[in-house]
């Protein structure tokens, strides 16, 4: 930013406004525009912080404010929601032997069944979720290692995957490619979770559980494709493609029943393939649907959750969960809003309260006050 | 040719005529470059300048570790495409900067000049001339190298030249070329010259110039005198020719023109200290990141491998945690962002525009509007506490007018009309044909006492239009022009014309006059010419009658003594008048005649030849035979020349001193003089308790005096309590302080400054006359070193510049004497008073808007970069970020800039005229209250806590809720989403709150902000561009996703209520408790929309009624108050002059006399002790002012 001070043209810009020779038409006036914006004087609003608006201001958010949280706390009150904890840490719980017993290459699937009591009756439709902790797909590597060109059906990552998936990205031995590559894909949860109801005289029915509609319609419709023609055969589709290493089955055998639910557009992947913001985060499983009836959706009784064990989590002190819950306008269980809102609008109205009394006390003066010179 | 290249840095050698010689040794030709760049070396070598900004290779850093997968947290683009934008900017700018500097370029070095080649004249470029080369230059021409004069059209080997455009002075200046050279009067002499030039090499020092021409077996020396540097402009010269000797760089005009200091704001260094602190808070936080990654990996990551692997070159935690170290210091950048230095440098330049196109600082006189040459300074302006300011030209406007006069005891030019109607000017012209139209007198009286013959009012005016040194010029019959040295003299000459004396022509023996339409020869017997130890001139002449008078005009102190002893009552009556006329600020002269008998004048004129040929000690024996003969003369009266100070300079200081500004004038006019302005400007006042005079020659004497300065004004403090109340009005007590060039020297002495500073501090005024132009930039810089305060210094002439360039800001007086003061400085205007609107309204305006627009800056960067703090405890510490990648990239150039700019551009707190009548809204800029170190915490402060808010409530309400469908909220793209639309919301929330001014571009740039926010994401979350680049916006159908559910409406209002309902609060608080000066003007506007009574009040005080100044006039008459010089009486006698007043003057008359330095410095040559008249007069101030502490 140095700037050398001599500028020839300046050598003799003075001059040739003294000298008298060189008086070559009337000298251009100079003046400066009056224009309002030039002159600084564009008009223009001066909205001050008195008492008059601040002070009401407090009163108004404070009493919008302490409604909106009791309403948002008594509808999250509503809601119920029940919540099954089966990663099987203690000895005498009943996943407990699974989990210890897990191995990677096991070929038989290990089988546990939780029972839990509904006190309440569950109306409308359920959802059923599972629940991780302490499972960080909010990691840079993790939330990276995805091939979104892939998982969208584009043909030459199908089969040359994108370099961010490493080590996910080839199979070791095969040197075939992964798809779906990276590590997302490949930590896919891959316990399958059945609910059974305990009737009242014994027997047992198996809730219907709904597996689709459980992901964004975005997702599902635009970002998540099938490689290759629609007419062939998934298989063909995924030909020359290795499974993930963690994987039972490759991608197109996720739903072999559903031809719209299978390959990278089954909801289970693409639920998964939607990274949690937070270490202990919560997905969407199953939709239990409500009864045509009146009859609540689920009644109030015993229930079995029957687990196919094949998700490790204890290595890295995970904990596993399955949560039932009624939805609301506002979504599902969630106290804090309500109590938030209701804490903030009393904070404003009790500030207002403080500060009108201080303005009271202390503004007669200023009020009065000559402007020191 | 080692030999004789190193020859070369010792001295030149030149010869004349001869190419191939003097290519030996390769001097530099004539062809100068200014510009920096052409189109080839444009990209690279500005590209390396720009890396060379610390901040740009930064940025570059960042660059380059995000290349590093292993590292890169963040894609390329969201360092590259702020970088590329900065530096593009800055290199556009460049690029048209040189454009210009080019063009400017080719047009000097086209210019034509003729060249002596091979015995005739050849017209060449500039460009092309050659060291050595013999050119010819006519009247009016720019020199185009430093040229050795050779010979020229005017007698003696003269010629005249003006250096306005090298030093300053518009006086002109006689050259002389060597006796030898002179004769060869026509080219073909010349080209057979072959005379060898061996001098010094290219230096920077205008008025010296040290060589020998060695020619025909003969040596001369050659001086200064006989140069003709670039930049000059013959005048008054047909033609002259002059030898090269240095050319294009090597001359001294741009050996001057070194690259200038780049001043650096005090928000500014502020600014880089803070950054610097924010780098180091940085890596502190990179560390406690990558601390915290180490310890996870161990604890976590390590048993989560069997999910998440560590990538190939990653083998243990501790890499781990290096890696994230780097990956965490690119995502945290942003709390430094680049666009932080482009933004001030936009502010700055709008602030700049608003200065130039300010109509209250255009001065239509000379269609001259202000100008801000540097628009890196802004801010500065309102934060100066101390003005140094030059006198002539700056505050006085350079022009002398005739005002009043006494002639016979009785006093005339005093028009007092009750009803305070315009008195009429003067018609002359019925009266007198000859006389000047310009010439303004009101006074009737007086042309009446002519009309009638009052003899004593005729041998007034006949000496004035004798007694001088004024050339005339008469073109066309009645026609004067008068070229006076002094702009007195030709006030005086000129006020005698209109009363009916004209001075129509002098020759060395002769002066014509046409006194009341006759014409009149006297023949001019003696000038005993003016000095600085005389304070007088007399002329000795004999009319046509043949009686001899001497004529004398002097300062009153000198010539009252020297009076016949019969003059007593006369005498006390006129100094009664000169009192007055001091009183209001006239420069004031006293008029005596003599007439002598024959043998008087025969007997003395033996006497003075005697001296005048005396060989030793030759100028006190002239001023002894001047003295003899200046005795028991008659009084004729006296004259008051009112030095006519620049339009609303008296108020411009008093309102700048009730902003708290300190202002000290630093004046090569003598003490008299310039305390005689100070008191015609209000610097003054007689209310003040003590004017201290420091005017000691030695250090003790100066220390004592400083001494006895302290303890006196410690007694006035401390004895009068009544004054107490009264003290309270003004700002740092009722002292001032003048101190004298010779006293200064020793005040700035290293042991002595201290003591000098603080007592010159502690007065309200501080007058520093005869100082030189080093001794002003010592001034300025010894106030920068102790009081660490911001200096402004204005001036317009060239012995400013050095001051000007010291200080802080420095502004030029423009369209006055040259422009070297403009060219220096940072803002230049026509008139001093514009100063109080460049400081109080845009300075201030420009203070305020920097001060917010830093508070908010740093405010949203750390709102929006902590939030990646928090998040790292929740994502294993692994430098996930929070946003989409191209949120981060957008936020500071796109979604939060344009409000930000609009704020520290049009914001505004009080407007323009509330500030001019409240100087004391200046203070906070003073006391650097707006933007320091604790208003920097506070900032940051409250972005951390924002970024708490917008990073906890999010994750609180969104880990459990779900949508309402089912789908849970707590996904990363929601969450990220989320929280960047509550970010944007609260910044701009904020935004509205700190905008005072909220004009239509305020309102399109905020709510644009936030609507192109909401445009852009929609954008980038559609299907479109995920269907080109599926890898690159993965957010796909976030946006509508998120935003159509109303927990996430619920959360950002709640996030924003929490991050804004303290602020409000605590500025409330602020406000109703602590209310500053300017939030109560707003208030008052708007209860009393035309509250401007109490405004006025200052008015009141800043105008001291006239009829109190006289009270203690008596001790400031001014002497002699001519700024004159000697030397011009002898030229006149000699006749040497003689055909330079009958050329071609036309420019000569209108130029007013600086040259004051040369005088100085002739005077030091001399070793003569300079001054002292001034020592004297301050020895007897000075024993006064002991007396007075004594009582």
């Amino acid at each position: 930013m140095m700037a050398s001070s001599y500028n020839a043209k300046e050598e003799d810009g003075h001059h040739s406004g003294s000298s008298t020779h060189g008086g070559t038409g009337a000298p251009k006036n100079k003046k400066p525009d009056n224009t309002a914006f030039k002159q600084q004087r564009l008009p223009a609003w001066q909205p001050i912080l008195t008492a008059g608006t601040v002070l009401p201001a407090f009163f108004v958010i404070g009493l919008m404010f302490i409604p909106i949280g009791i309403g948002l706390y008594v509808t999250s009150n509503n809601i119920k929601e029940y919540e099954v904890d089966y990663t099987g840490v203690e000895p005498n719980s009943p996943c407990y032997d699974c989990a210890n017993n897990f191995t990677w290459n096991s070929t038989t699937p290990c089988v546990c069944t939780v029972t839990f009591t509904l006190t309440q009756p569950f109306e409308s439709n359920v959802y059923m979720y599972y629940g991780l902790s302490n499972f960080y797909q909010n990691h840079r590597r993790y939330v990276k290692s995805r091939d979104d060109s892939q998982l969208n059906g584009v043909q030459s990552s199908l089969t040359n995957p994108s370099k961010e998936c490493e080590p996910y990205r080839t199979n070791p031995e095969t040197k075939q490619p992964i798809a779906p590559c990276g590590a997302i894909a490949n930590s896919l949860f891959n316990d399958t979770l059945e609910l059974y109801y305990s009737q009242p005289d014994g027997n047992t029915s198996k809730v219907t559980l709904v597996k689709t509609g459980i992901a964004w319609y975005t997702d599902k419709h635009v970002k998540f494709r099938n490689p290759g023609n629609d007419k062939d055969n998934l298989t063909e589709r995924f030909k020359g493609t290795a499974k993930p290493v963690n994987w039972l089955k490759p991608v197109y055998e996720l739903d072999p029943s559903d031809s719209e639910n299978n390959g990278f557009i089954n909801e289970d992947f693409i639920v998964w393939m939607r990274t949690a913001a937070l270490p202990t985060f919560r997905k969407l499983y199953r939709i239990i649907q409500k009864k045509p009836d009146s009859t609540p959706t689920l009644a109030s009784g015993k229930y079995v959750l029957k687990i196919t064990y094949n998700y490790p989590v204890r290595s890295f002190d995970g904990r596993k969960r399955m949560i039932l819950s009624t939805i609301s306008w506002m979504g599902g269980k969630n106290p804090f809003l309500g109590i938030a809102y209701i804490t903030v609008g009393s904070i404003c109205f009790f500030l207002g309260v403080v500060l009108l009394i201080i303005h009271h006390k202390y503004d007669t003066r200023s009020n009065s006050a000559d402007i020191p010179n | 040719l080692v030999c004789t290249r190193k020859r070369s840095l010792e001295e030149r050698r030149v010869k004349a005529n001869d190419r191939e010689h003097n290519e030996k040794f390769q001097y530099a030709n004539n062809c100068i470059v200014t510009s920096k760049y052409n189109i080839l070396t444009f990209l690279p070598v500005n590209l390396f300048e720009q890396f060379q900004e610390v901040a740009n290779t930064y940025f570059l850093f960042l660059l380059i570790l995000q290349l590093i997968p292993q590292i890169s947290s963040l894609s390329w683009f969201t360092t590259i495409v702020p970088l590329a934008l900065v530096l593009s900017i800055t290199a556009v700018k460049d690029a048209t900067d040189d454009y210009f500097r080019h063009k400017s370029d080719n047009q000097v070095n086209n210019r034509q000049s003729q060249v002596l080649i091979r015995g005739s004249l050849q017209n060449e470029k500039w460009m092309n001339v050659k060291v050595g080369d013999i050119i010819k230059l006519e009247n009016n021409q720019f020199v185009a190298a430093d040229l050795l004069l050779l010979s020229s059209t005017e007698p003696h080997g003269l010629c005249y030249i003006e250096t306005a455009e090298l030093d300053g002075e518009t006086n002109m200046k006689v050259r002389q070329s060597v006796s030898v050279t002179a004769e060869l009067g026509d080219p073909n002499n010349l080209a057979s010259f072959d005379g060898e030039v061996v001098c010094e090499p290219p230096n920077n020092k205008l008025d010296r110039f040290c060589g020998t021409l060695y020619w025909r077996e003969k040596k001369y020396p050659l001086t200064n005198q006989n140069m003709l540097l670039r930049g000059c402009v013959l005048r008054n010269t047909e033609a002259c020719y002059g030898l090269v000797i240095f050319a294009g760089p090597d001359t001294k005009l741009m050996q001057n023109s070194g690259r200038t200091k780049f001043k650096r704001t005090s928000i500014d260094r502020l600014m880089n200290t803070l950054v610097l602190w924010i780098f180091g808070f940085l890596v502190c936080m990179g560390v406690i990141l990558a601390v915290g990654n180490a310890v996870w990996e161990r604890e976590v990551g390590s048993l989560f491998q069997s999910y998440l692997p560590w990538d190939p070159p990653v083998d243990n935690f501790m890499f781990s945690a290096f890696l994230s170290f780097w990956s965490y210091i690119i995502i945290l950048n942003t709390v430094v962002p680049i666009s932080l230095y482009v933004s001030v440098e936009v502010i700055r330049l709008g602030h700049s525009y608003f200065i130039n196109w300010d109509r209250q600082m255009f001065c239509s006189r000379c269609n001259t509007a202000a100008e801000s040459r540097t628009t890196t300074l802004n801010e500065e302006l309102g934060q100066v506490e101390y003005i140094f300011s030059d006198k002539t030209g700056t505050l006085t406007q350079n022009i002398m007018t005739f005002n009043k006069c006494s002639i016979n005891g009785q006093t005339y030019g005093e028009v007092t009309d009750p009803l305070g109607k315009q008195p009429k000017r003067l018609d002359f012209t019925p009266f007198n044909p000859l006389a000047n139209p310009d010439f303004c007198f009101y006074d009737e009286k007086l042309l009446e006492s002519v009309k009638v013959g009052d003899l004593h009012t005729h041998e007034f005016f006949r000496l004035l239009s004798l007694c001088h040194t004024v050339m005339s010029e008469e073109k066309s019959e009645g026609e004067l022009v008068y070229k006076a040295q002094s702009p007195d003299e030709g006030a005086l000459v000129t006020a005698a014309r209109n009363f009916g004396f004209v001075f129509r022509s002098r020759t060395p023996g002769t002066i014509t006059t046409t006194e009341m339409g006759r014409t009149v020869t006297y023949s001019l017997l003696a000038i005993l010419d003016f000095n600085n130890i005389r304070k007088r001139m007399s002329v000795i002449v004999r009319n046509p009658e043949g009686r001899i008078c001497l004529y004398c005009k002097g300062a009153d102190t000198v010539l009252l003594e020297r009076l016949h002893p019969c003059n007593q009552e006369l005498m006390s009556i006129t100094s009664d008048h000169l009192n007055e006329y001091g009183a209001d600020g006239l420069r004031t002269l006293a008029l005596a005649y003599r007439e002598l008998s024959e043998d008087e004048w025969e007997a003395w004129s033996e006497s003075h030849r005697c001296a005048d040929k005396a060989t030793d000690c030759r100028e006190d024996r002239l001023a002894a035979a001047y003295d003899k003969i200046e005795q028991d003369m008659k009084l004729l009266g006296a004259t008051a020349i009112e030095d006519k100070l620049q339009e609303g300079v008296p108020e411009t200081i008093a309102l700048l001193s009730l902003a708290n500004i300190k202002i000290w004038v630093l004046t090569g006019d003598k003490q008299e003089t310039a305390v005689n302005i100070g008191y015609s400007c209000k610097m003054l006042t007689d209310d003040m308790t003590e004017v201290f005079i420091i005017g000691g020659h030695t250090v003790q004497s100066v220390r004592q005096e400083l001494r006895s300065a302290v303890v006196c004004r410690l007694q006035n403090t401390a004895g009068s309590f009544r004054k107490m109340r009264q003290k309270l009005l003004y700002i740092s007590g009722e002292f001032a302080l003048i101190i004298s060039g010779h006293s200064l020297a020793h005040a700035l002495e290293a042991d002595m400054e201290a003591e000098f500073v603080s007592t010159a501090c502690a007065c309200k005024a501080v007058i520093c006359c005869r100082v030189t132009p080093l001794q002003k930039a010592q001034v300025v810089e010894l106030i920068k070193k102790h009081k660490k305060a911001v200096t402004l210094a204005i001036g317009d002439g060239a012995n400013d510049v050095s001051m000007i360039k010291s200080a802080h800001i420095g502004v030029g007086i423009s369209g006055q004497e040259g422009i070297q003061a403009v060219l220096a400085s940072d803002y230049s205007f026509a008139q001093f008073r514009f100063l109080q609107r460049l400081l109080l309204v845009h300075g201030r305006w420009s203070y305020l808007r920097m001060c917010r627009f830093l508070c908010y800056f740093f405010y949203k960067n750390f709102a929006f970069t902590m939030v990646h703090f928090w998040f790292g405890f929740f994502c294993g510490f692994s430098a996930q970020t929070v946003y989409d990648q191209f949120f981060i990239t957008l936020y500071n150039i796109v979604y939060t800039s344009l409000p930000v700019l609009a704020m520290g551009v049009f914001d505004q707190d009080v407007p323009d005229h509330r500030s001019l009548e409240y100087p004391k809204l200046y203070e906070p800029g003073q006391l650097n209250l707006l933007f320091n170190k604790k208003e920097f915490f506070i900032c940051i402060t409250q972005g951390i806590y924002t970024s708490v808010v917008l990073f906890f409530v999010p994750y609180a309400v969104l880990s459990d809720a779900t949508q309402s469908n089912g789908v849970p909220l707590a996904d990363y793209q929601t969450f990220a989403v989320t929280t960047a639309t509550a970010l944007v919301i609260v910044v701009s929330v904020q935004i509205a709150l700190d905008t005072g001014f909220w004009t239509v571009f305020n309102h399109m740039f905020v709510w644009g902000s936030v609507g192109s926010y909401f445009t852009i994401m929609f954008a980038l979350h559609s299907q479109t561009l995920f269907r080109i680049f599926p890898n690159q916006f993965r957010f796909i159908g976030s946006a509508q996703n998120t935003l159509l559910q109303p927990v996430v409406w619920l959360t950002i209002a709640l996030a924003t209520a929490v991050c804004v309902v303290p602020v409000l609060a605590f500025r409330f608080l602020k406000l109703d408790l602590k209310p500053q000066l300017s939030d109560t003007l707003v208030r008052q506007k708007r209860r009393k929309p035309g509250g401007r009574s109490i405004g006025g009040a200052w008015r009141g005080t800043g105008s001291v009624s006239e009829g109190r100044l006289g009270a203690r006039g008596g001790s400031r008459r001014s002497g002699y108050a001519f700024s004159h010089q000697e030397g011009f009486g002898e030229l006149i006698t000699s006749g040497k002059n003689m055909r330079l007043s009958s050329l071609a003057l036309a420019n000569f008359a209108s130029k007013h006399s600086s040259s004051w330095i040369e005088t100085l410095r002739r005077k030091k040559t001399n070793h003569t002790p300079p001054i002292k008249s001034v020592s004297c007069f301050s020895g007897v101030c000075f024993s006064l002012i002991i007396l007075r502490s004594a009582l």
